[in-house]
């Protein structure tokens, strides 16, 4: 029921909402709990196992029965969803759904530094705040509610001035996020922030928590029922939301805190009884307000509560009636994001509070277990005075307001009240009982941790904000032992629910990942190629003439390539500038085979290993000048490559004097491969003599293209065709590449794209490191002795000689031909003999590494790494694949051009 | 028609972000005292900065700290001169385009780095990253203005990146 | 999330950094010397300690350079 007047909405905003599909009025200012209270609904969906009748308990993060669907969203607290106009929500029993629409709405991160981070803004965490900022150091608050700060506009932040906090403080570094949850605190005070759509992501020299606490329920009998609620919950839809919850009310308590509820309840014109745990309640309830010295240990009502049975010490047990019931268990400080920063907790006899920080920061107000008022004001202006002075903006201690002092009666805290166990809740979002966390103890559980697990005590949305000390007390009386002495269970993030939409931010659809496009790409998009990615590289894979599917584009690509001419953009691969007066030794030392005396103008085909002996990246070195290499790498390596000079150079031989720039976007590079490339290219730079003779297999030349470009042309092969790679700035790249496909379009000239590329080199058995290998394969492994040198010493040479290493039956890389030419082998298809038994287990023995069609063979053909395959040539191999088997026989890895003949054209 | 006509930055048909196409860039790497740190210094009319991140003005050109022995030469497009100069240098003027930005809140939501004013200001420089992908980040003016030097490969996504920051 | 002081940047976000392992193990002055298993002690095995360890970094999204320091492998405090 709203009452006339009072709170802090906006009656003159009314906002129409709709509850599982009825059609309310709230005002501006609501939350969806409050709204929904104000229209006299407290019954939400049933709990989630036991399908009884719950009720809004709380009215924040600790809600543990209002779960709604709002949208798209699911899983949300109704107590924590600020009400707005058409705003569309469902109650949910326990568990969500998620939605299979893609996310319409923008989320975002900042990244921001500050030196004075107050999470909390209660009268503690903007004492700390206006303190700290008071001498200029960057401050910023994170709040909830905010209440004395909050823009009427619902602003993002404010930092001009602010009600509450003072005009003096306008012009300094202040910064006010409201309605912000901080609710992951990681290493070096970086904490995460969910305000609204936008994660922050704040990195703090010194963090104030001054972040409250909860309110803990009473563990009685039926202690579910709709309309039973926490009482600092009710006294705020009071004050706040002008709601009242209930006429007729019950206030049961363990201490004094219960009774500003009280106070709020006989305003609003409720009738109250309280029931205090304490022998002697103390003098607090308004005049007329019965005080009974007892507790609650039963309700009864189905779907809403009819009255409470309260047991006294002294007189008879009553039955009161009621349609609410308001519960004051204690508070317990909210510790969550001090014990996620690694702060240790201690149990004082009533609840787990502060002790030691791990991390530079200070907890203040009743987040410590400090519930006088003034005490924590104290408490945060001191700590807000040592952190600005940390930081190099001291401030003095300010003046503090008055406070009226009084006198306090000591809580009696009650975990649980006798009755029956099985209908005695602990954890009312998981439906979990007194005789459940018995029932886990019975079994053997003793640590918290363990009874947790077994009942999911705690593993709510709520995180177990009301049911973390009840289930510690149950376990404790089980055990015959105390809260403190069996500890608390690992506080995590988040400490509140948090989307995946909103931890995802902008990096969703193209920006999720980096795209890395050549400056050849838009002719690629205009000319119809289909991409693959490599890497973070949009790679062309193939381009589709109009009714082409891949197979056929591939193998006419292919057959362009060997008997007339193609071309390929290359400009992925990795390159990087080596010099220096060692750079060659140090390349010695890098590459299994030898560089230091590769003639200048020459290139190398070269193979790197790591430590242990296995390959790690491969490509062709220039020499360009004799204190100069130019490397390239795959395109997947490029960075690693880089690394691993860096690494090898800084930390092993800073004594040599070489360097290394990476120059991958330099240079384009442009292959073109086939019998006709030597005309091409003697049309496109006419300045070069493209004779054999002049300029041989793996040797460059510097000249201008016709138009003037400046390019680096290469004689490389990795088709096995006569073939060149031109190498001009990354700014020339389109118009070289267009330059040579015009003059290539008299001998046919064919773009191809990765898939070509890779057949060519298939069909000549050339592996690519990462596919034909996966980092536990040799040199030797890939039948390629030939290029380990056994005169000097590079990376890994010591580990081929280990006895594992050296084993002449490790996986060999072999060719495979299906025994039917039509039949292709799946990449990753494991071989088996062909005697192998058909039910495991079934000796593997190897796998297809690379399966294509050939144009140039007419057929199928596969590499794959085989057990002792080089000593197994001609030997049929199967590989079951479910619903079929392919046979294969083991051959060399060459297919095509053994004798290679065709590489000078 | 010359042949610089021919070229094309990496950035050249993307609408709504100020690239600052073909400066000169030159790679520098020696021992950060000695004989060729001197003879580099004197070629170049300022010394190459030892401070780490920052930026030393060398007539049209500019010289940022890049590592204890590393630094980007930058010179204005047209800079023929500067390729050839320095025997050690690597020529990269082709490896990074350069991306103007004027605003702090912008860089703010993908860049780790603190740019408060306190912090960063004209004349220094950074290698990090924004979003996803790194750059140096260098800032000219405290308006401010701020230069993003970043691969060409990367350039069309980060100018994705910053265009649809700069609508939220 | 980590700030890591880079020697020379000062402090940068973890993700700027790549961890490099156990610090002072050197590569062997002449490896064909070594028996398998001294050789696979270098290439296979490292400290794994509770607590202090000294260990390199690379700040790898900014200046590249390597450096050593020693972090407490239970509070990932850098020491140095
Ligand atoms: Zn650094």
């Amino acid at each position: 029921m709203r009452l006339a007047q009072g709170g802090e909405i906006d009656r003159t905003r009314p906002l129409t909402f709709t509850l599982d599909g009825v059609e309310y009025t709230g005002f501006d200012g609501d939350t969806l709990a409050s709204a929904m209270l104000a229209n006299g609904i407290v019954q939400v969906a049933p709990s989630l196992y036991r399908q009884r009748p719950r009720g809004i308990f709380s009215a924040g993060v600790e809600e543990p029965n209002a779960l709604v669907q709002v949208g798209a969203e699911p899983s949300l607290q109704a107590t924590t969803v600020r009400l707005r106009a058409g705003l569309v929500a469902r109650t949910l029993s326990g568990v969500g759904r998620l939605t299979p629409e893609p996310e319409q709405h923008r989320y975002d991160k900042r990244f921001t530094h500050t030196d004075i981070l107050v999470i909390g803004a209660g009268p503690s965490g903007r004492m700390a705040a206006r303190t700290a900022a008071a001498g200029g150091a960057r401050v910023i608050l994170v709040g909830a509610g905010l209440p004395e700060l909050s823009d009427p506009s619902g602003n993002v932040e404010s930092r001009g001035p602010l009600g509450g906090i003072g005009d003096e403080l306008a012009a300094t570094q202040l910064r006010v996020l409201t309605g912000a949850t901080a609710f992951g605190y990681y290493d070096s005070n970086y904490v995460l922030v969910a305000h609204k759509q936008t994660l922050w992501h704040i990195r703090a020299r010194r963090v104030i928590l001054a972040t409250g606490a909860h309110e803990q329920p009473i563990v009685f009998e039926n202690n579910d029922r709709p309309g039973i609620m926490l009482a600092g919950a009710v006294r705020k839809y009071i004050t706040q939301y002008a709601v009242l919850p209930g006429r007729n009310a019950v206030v049961c308590t363990t201490n004094d805190s219960a009774y500003a509820t009280v106070a709020a309840l006989v305003q609003a014109g409720a009738r109250v009884t309280v029931v205090d745990s304490r022998p002697i309640p103390p003098d607090l309830a308004p005049k007329g307000v019965e005080v009974i010295s007892g507790l609650v240990t039963n309700t009864e009502g189905r779907h809403r509560i009819t009255a409470a049975a309260v047991t006294t010490g002294s007189t008879q047990d009553r039955r009161i009636e009621c349609d609410l019931l308001a519960v004051s268990g204690g508070w317990q400080p909210a510790v969550h994001l001090f014990s996620q920063s690694r702060g240790s907790v201690r149990w004082n006899g009533q609840a787990f509070v502060p002790d030691a920080s791990a991390q530079a920061n200070r907890v203040v107000g009743a987040a410590n277990g400090t519930f006088d008022t003034r005490a924590a004001l104290i408490e945060a202006a001191e700590a807000a005075v040592e952190a600005a002075a940390a930081v190099g903006y001291p401030v003095a201690m300010p003046p503090l307001p008055a406070v009226q002092e009084r006198e306090i009666t000591p809580d009696n805290p009650v975990w649980l009240v006798p009755g029956d166990p099985a209908n005695q809740f602990v954890d009312l979002q998981r439906d979990a009982t007194v005789a459940d966390v018995r029932r886990a103890v019975g079994a053997g559980m003793r640590s918290p941790e363990h009874v947790k697990r077994y009942t999911t005590i705690g593993t709510g949305a709520d995180q177990g904000r009301t049911s973390n000390i009840p289930a510690l007390g149950v376990i404790a009386e089980a055990l015959g032992t105390t809260p403190g002495e069996l500890g608390t269970t690992t506080f995590r993030a988040p400490s509140v629910p948090v989307s995946f939409a909103l931890m995802a931010g902008r990096d969703r659809g193209k920006l999720h990942d980096p795209i890395r496009t050549t400056p050849i790409h838009s002719w690629h998009v205009t000319n119809g190629a289909e991409f693959e990615n490599v890497g973070q590289w949009k790679r062309p894979w193939f381009y589709p003439k109009p009714g082409e599917d891949m197979e056929t584009a591939v193998l006419r690509e292919c057959r362009a390539a060997r008997t007339g001419v193609g071309m390929q953009d290359a400009s992925t691969l990795g390159k990087i500038e080596v010099v220096g007066p060692d750079a060659g030794e140090f390349l010695n030392r890098m590459y299994t085979n030898a560089f230091k005396k590769l003639a200048v103008g020459s290139a190398r085909y070269g193979m790197m290993c790591k430590a242990d002996g296995m390959v790690f990246d491969d490509g062709v070195t220039m020499r360009l000048a004799d204190d100069r290499y130019y490397v390239t790498t795959t395109t997947g390596g490029a960075a690693n490559v880089l690394d691993w000079f860096e690494e090898w150079s800084q930390t092993e031989w800073p004594e040599l004097a070489v360097t290394f720039t990476s120059v991958t976007e330099q240079w384009s590079t442009i292959a073109v491969v086939g019998p006709r490339s030597r005309a091409v290219i003697g049309l496109v730079a006419p300045d070069l003599d493209v004779s054999n003779e002049a300029f041989p297999f793996m040797t460059f030349r510097e000249t201008t293209l016709h138009n003037g470009i400046p390019a680096r042309i290469a004689r490389i092969s990795f088709s096995g065709e006569l073939a060149y790679e031109v190498n001009v700035s990354g700014w020339y790249g389109l118009a070289a590449w267009e330059a040579i496909h015009e003059e290539g379009r008299p001998y046919g000239i064919t773009p191809y794209g990765t898939e070509t590329m890779h057949v060519l080199r298939a069909e000549k058995g050339f592996p690519i490191v990462g596919q034909d290998t996966d980092g536990t394969v040799t040199p030797h492994d890939l039948g390629m002795s030939w290029i380990v040198s056994q005169r000097k010493d590079f990376v890994g040479k010591r580990s081929l000689r280990r006895p594992d290493t050296a084993r002449p039956d490790r996986k060999h890389l072999v060719g495979l031909l299906p025994v039917d030419p039509g039949q292709l082998l799946p990449e990753g298809a494991q071989m088996v003999a062909l005697d192998a038994p058909t039910t495991p287990p079934v000796p593997m023995e190897g796998h297809v590494t690379s399966s294509y069609r050939s144009a140039a063979l007419e057929r199928t053909f596969a590499l794959a790494l085989i057990r002792n395959g080089r000593n197994r040539i001609g030997e049929t191999l199967r590989a079951p694949l479910g619903d079929r088997v392919i046979e294969a026989i083991v051959t060399e890895p060459v297919f095509y051009d053994k004798e290679g003949a065709r590489r000078d054209g | 028609m010359t042949v610089e006509d021919l070229r094309r930055s990496p950035l050249a048909s993307y609408p709504g972000v100020t690239e600052i196409p073909f400066l000169t860039m030159v790679n520098v790497r020696v021992p950060p005292t000695g004989d060729a740190a001197a003879r580099i210094s004197a070629r170049l009319g300022g010394p190459l900065p030892v401070v780490p991140n920052s930026v030393v003005e060398a007539g049209r050109r500019h010289i940022l700290w890049l590592g204890p022995d590393e630094w980007l030469v930058v010179g204005p497009d047209g800079d023929r001169e500067l390729p050839g100069m320095l025997p050690e240098a690597v020529d990269v003027s082709a490896n990074r385009t350069t991306i103007e930005v004027r605003s702090r809140d912008l860089l703010e939501h993908g860049c780790t780095l603190d740019l408060h004013p306190r912090a960063f200001h004209a004349g220094r420089c950074a290698q990090t990253t924004i979003a996803r992908t790194q750059v140096i980040l260098w800032q000219t003016s405290d308006e401010p203005v701020y230069r993003l030097l970043v691969r060409g490969s990367f350039a069309t996504y980060l100018a994705d990146w910053l265009s649809d920051a700069a609508c939220s | 999330m980590l700030l890591i002081s880079c020697p020379w940047c000062g402090e940068r976000e973890e993700t700027e950094f790549h961890y490099g392992g156990q610090a002072f193990v050197s590569y062997p002055a002449d490896p064909e010397s070594l028996t398998d298993e001294e050789w696979a002690q270098y290439v296979f095995f490292r400290d794994n300690p509770k607590g202090d360890f000294a260990e390199r970094w690379v700040h790898s999204a900014g200046c590249r350079r390597w450096f050593n320091t020693v972090r407490n492998t239970v509070t990932s405090e850098f020491l140095s």
